[in-house]
């Protein structure tokens, strides 16, 4: 086929596209994301029963704002990294903002802490179960990342796919809050933190193969 | 480079408005330069400029359907680099395995020789054409090939406009995709 053929089959009533498509796009994958992982983890884990209490409350809203950040700032690194030679545009470390800063509110929490408290403030009574929840729920929410991906074009795909991984798991985060009786900073810190992280490295490993264009 | 992004970039957001003139213009200005990109960057490996066309038709594919990823706030020229930055390390990793690790700062240069050969690739568009389904098959070739409009399609094959539309642009699509897979795999 010759090149000017392909150009002028190209060219030939070509038609206008239509700029906020990819935000519409985004905004959708994010709500339906946020909405599958919060029923998955209410219809698979169940809601905490023990909501009443006031303290309580405060470290679900916690947990929420946490999960809520890795997503926001997840989401926005996206749609860089979406476009060809978005991964020039910011350092991939930005993207883990979220988490460096909760991890030192969690250091200052267990300096101020009672010794003997430590245990149980990092370790919780949970950890292996919300090790394994978050990522298993993050599975839809990646889905959908992954679908809106396709229909882009990143040029790192390894990035991508692993900051794909990050919404995917702050998503499920915010869903298995909803269940985790865990409440330290700590613990939210370690343990939110660390299943977010599988997601992103499994994401980066996953994401040469599914985003190839 | 001879062309400027001043240049480019006013092309691409009249062609994202729908205006064909200017978007036959830039590819011609795009097909010169990524033709002269790809035969450095392949003749050299001992590679064909036969390949070379078939990766400036494959960039030309790409960034048609993906041409709603550039951000008119944004530069043009780094989101062509990209792009053809992307589709040659793949183009070379899906080719031979030795080629893997293709130095970055190498490829980055786009400032070669502007090349206006007569040129042709490997692909055959009557057999691209031939395996989609035949209503892209048909979108494609009224509307792309002998410029119909729209709604004329819509009429002939009485089916409405908006069907004609989504026919071409995943008939588009798939033909982007297969180029991207039939090259030497």
């Amino acid at each position: 086929m010759k090149t000017d053929d392909l150009i002028k089959m190209l060219s030939t009533n070509v038609e206008p596209t239509d700029r906020s498509k990819i935000s519409r796009e985004l905004a959708g994958v994010v709500l339906f994301g946020a909405a599958t992982s919060i029923t998955i983890a209410l219809l698979t884990t169940g809601l905490r029963s023990d909501l009443e209490n006031a303290h309580i409350l405060y470290f679900l809203l916690l947990k929420f704002a946490f999960a809520g950040m890795v997503v926001s700032f997840g989401v926005f690194y996206l749609s860089r990294l979406s476009r060809p030679g978005g991964e020039k545009m910011r350092s991939p470390l930005w993207a883990t903002a979220p988490l460096v800063a909760f991890l030192a509110i969690a250091a200052l929490a267990l300096i101020a802490a009672p010794v003997m408290h430590l245990r149980t403030m990092v370790m919780g009574t949970e950890w292996l179960e919300c090790l394994i929840s978050i990522p298993v729920i993050a599975v839809v929410p990646f889905a959908a990342v992954v679908w809106f991906l396709r229909r882009m074009a990143p040029t790192d795909l390894v990035r991508a796919g692993g900051v794909a991984g990050v919404v995917a798991g702050g998503m499920s985060a915010m869903g298995y809050a909803l269940h985790c009786t865990d409440d330290s900073l700590p613990f939210i810190a370690v343990w939110y933190g660390g299943a977010i992280v599988l997601c992103a490295l499994a994401g980066a490993v996953l994401g040469p193969k599914l985003l190839r264009w | 480079m001879a062309a400027n992004e001043a240049e480019l970039k006013s092309l691409m957001v009249k062609a994202l408005e729908g205006e064909s003139l200017a978007y036959r213009a830039l590819l011609d200005v795009m097909s010169r330069y990524l033709r002269a990109f790809f035969r450095v960057k392949l003749l050299g490996q001992g590679r064909s400029a036969t390949e070379a066309e078939d990766l400036v038709q494959e960039v030309l594919l790409a960034i048609h359907t993906r041409r709603h990823t550039f951000d008119p706030d944004k530069p043009f020229t780094p989101w062509m680099h990209a792009i053809a930055r992307y589709k040659l390390i793949d183009y070379l990793r899906r080719t031979r395995g030795a080629y893997a690790d293709v130095p970055l700062d190498e490829v980055i240069d786009l400032a070669v020789d502007v090349d206006t050969g007569q040129a042709e690739s490997g692909h055959d568009l009557q057999k691209l054409m031939k395996s989609l389904p035949e209503k892209m098959q048909r979108a494609i070739q009224y509307v792309k090939i002998d410029g119909l409009s729209v709604a004329e399609a819509a009429k002939r094959t009485s089916t409405s406009e908006s069907a004609i539309k989504v026919n071409i642009h995943r008939g588009l699509k798939a033909l982007a995709a297969t180029v991207a897979r039939e090259e030497k795999s």
